[in-house]
């Protein structure tokens, strides 16, 4: 592990100025990617900026309101999945998290640490493979010609198809999350859909923050679909594994017939994935098992298998399949 | 004094550099409110180590060590309490879980750096007079082991998983230790062992 200098953030403002100025600075929260990382040296922060004591401030809290929920991003995973009013209200959001990681991990990871989490492709895990594009660019993919059974079928391109590996992403794109985010002009607020990006030509580069900038809170407006919503994970195991395909759905349901549907799926994809075609197609209709089917068909119309792969786009399928039937029959 | 307990190599780094203070000491922490910087650097060269006073099982100890340290590390090379195992070193097996202010967290994902200011008990710190812990003693009593070597990492994030109320049914239980891996798949075993813990533990705070 490269050595670091260590900085603990006493302000945030103080926090994000120290970072932007500084190349090579990472801000800390739970460590449980960050750490992990810098010991397999895959990443290698020349100054850690400790923002944990930022954790009393609006940063660490999670507050509800009439117009929605704000979960500060220094909240830790496992204050919003054990908070009762999330659980009741924001059903999808308390079981993303609920259903990730170890209750010891939800303890330490932030809410702003899970979005930014880093994938489990072995090969970019591993620095005994040389070729891995999002770890060194331009160095290659050795998980298109390798063994890819974990790998996304969504989003992939030529330089990359490593899946985007956490689940809390995905119930905040299916509630039409905003993120706030800190930066040295300021505070600006985002869709969270424009947070992440698909790997493409650079697939280093993983979402839209700018250097520096330190998410703040994501905004969950208060919807006719919060209520039903369901998170729906499949893995190779049944408690602390990371998905092979899972799918966030949020309804807004009248006498039966849906008039807004939100999908996002996990698992299968290089980034959270908002199933926009599957959505389209539901609205105005009833959620029977051949609708959900037909959705589940749009929403992997795009998708490649690599070999290893290939059968999660039948598990991806019939995981968004089962996801909508499930809210649907929600009784609320 | 903890370092007695290590293997002794005269005057090593680790007893010179181990100095335990036996006195509450915040008021050297860094970076405490008031303090004007931006960011309060503790450390401005990566490779001198860093001095910290750590909190283990209600005692301050005052260190000096590499800013890379996992706490884990901390409190296995440094302060000798060996209870604490390292399995994967990696956030996957449990077997290094700690209470951190009385949240069960895993000692080999944690920076010994950041622990300033927060409290760290170990399996040492659960049977501080002799004592077994009711946890400790369900463990025994329902031969919830085999090998041994997650067995203190169960018993930290089952006493845990009792006070968070995450103990209500066989499921729940098996969900919220799911954590914490063991290789002898003493699994059954253990559900039996929080099960007798769960009302014990309720006596024992009462009293």
């Amino acid at each position: 592990m490269q050595a670091f200098i260590y900085e603990r953030a006493t302000n945030p403002a103080g926090a994000v100025a120290t970072a932007s100025h500084q190349n090579g600075a990472h801000y800390l929260a739970g460590g449980t990617t960050l750490f992990d990382l810098m010991k397999l040296d895959v990443m290698r922060p020349q100054t850690v900026i400790d923002i944990n004591p930022l954790g009393g401030t609006a940063h660490g809290r999670i507050e509800l309101g009439r117009s929605g929920l704000r979960l500060g991003a220094l909240a830790r995973m496992a204050d919003a999945a054990d908070h009762p009013q999330i659980r009741e209200q924001y059903p999808v959001i308390a079981q993303s998290l609920q259903l990730a990681a170890s209750q010891q991990i939800r303890n330490m990871a932030s809410l702003g640490g899970n979005v930014l989490q880093r994938t489990r492709c072995p090969y970019f895990r591993d620095v005994a493979y040389a070729a891995c594009n999002k770890r060194d660019p331009g160095s290659g993919c050795a998980a298109i010609e390798g063994f890819n059974r974990s790998q996304a079928v969504l989003g992939t391109s030529e330089k990359c198809i490593a899946a985007y590996a956490g689940d809390f992403a995905q119930a905040l794109i299916a509630l039409d999350a905003a993120v706030e985010i800190a930066g040295s002009e300021g505070t600006r607020t985002i869709p969270f859909t424009a947070l992440h990006r698909k790997p493409g030509e650079a697939p280093d580069k993983e979402t839209t923050l700018l250097p520096g900038e330190l998410i703040v809170s994501f905004l969950v407006p208060a919807a006719a679909w919060t209520r039903r919503s369901v998170y729906l994970k499949v893995r190779d195991r049944e408690s602390y594994e990371f998905a092979l395909a899972s799918a966030a759905v949020a309804l807004d349901q009248q006498n039966g017939t849906v008039r807004n549907a939100r999908i996002a799926l996990g698992g299968v994809a290089t980034a959270p994935w908002r199933a926009t075609e599957a959505e389209e197609l539901l609205s105005g209709k009833p959620i029977n098992e051949p609708n959900a089917k037909l959705a589940a068909e749009a929403a992997f119309a795009t998708a490649k298998g690599y070999g290893h792969n290939d059968f999660k786009i039948e598990l991806g399928k019939r995981t968004l399949s089962r996801a909508l039937q499930q809210a649907a029959a929600l009784e609320i | 004094m903890p370092s007695s307990s290590l293997p002794n190599k005269g005057a090593d780094r680790r007893s010179f550099l181990m100095a335990t203070v036996s006195t509450a000491a915040a008021p050297l922490l860094p970076g405490a409110p008031g303090a004007a910087a931006a960011t309060a650097p503790a450390t401005e060269n990566p490779h001198k180590p860093v001095d910290a006073i750590v909190k283990v099982n209600g005692r301050d100890h005052q260190l000096a060590f590499d800013v890379r340290t996992s706490l884990l590390d901390l409190l296995r090379e440094h302060l000798g309490l060996t209870g604490t195992k390292k399995g994967c070193d990696h956030g996957q097996c449990g077997a290094c879980t700690v209470l951190l202010d009385g949240r069960r967290e895993l000692s080999c994902l944690t920076l010994a750096v950041t622990v300033q200011g927060r409290n760290v008990t170990t399996i040492e710190g659960l049977a501080p007079n002799g004592e077994l812990h009711p946890m400790q003693q369900a463990f025994i009593d329902h031969d919830a082991f085999q090998c041994g070597y997650c067995t203190p990492g169960q018993i930290m994030s089952a006493v845990a998983c009792v006070n968070e109320g995450h103990a209500g049914s066989d499921a729940d239980i098996r969900e919220y230790m799911s954590g914490n891996l063991c290789r002898c798949a003493a699994y059954p075993n253990i559900v039996e062992a929080v099960k007798q813990a769960k009302p014990a533990m309720k006596t024992a705070s009462r009293d």
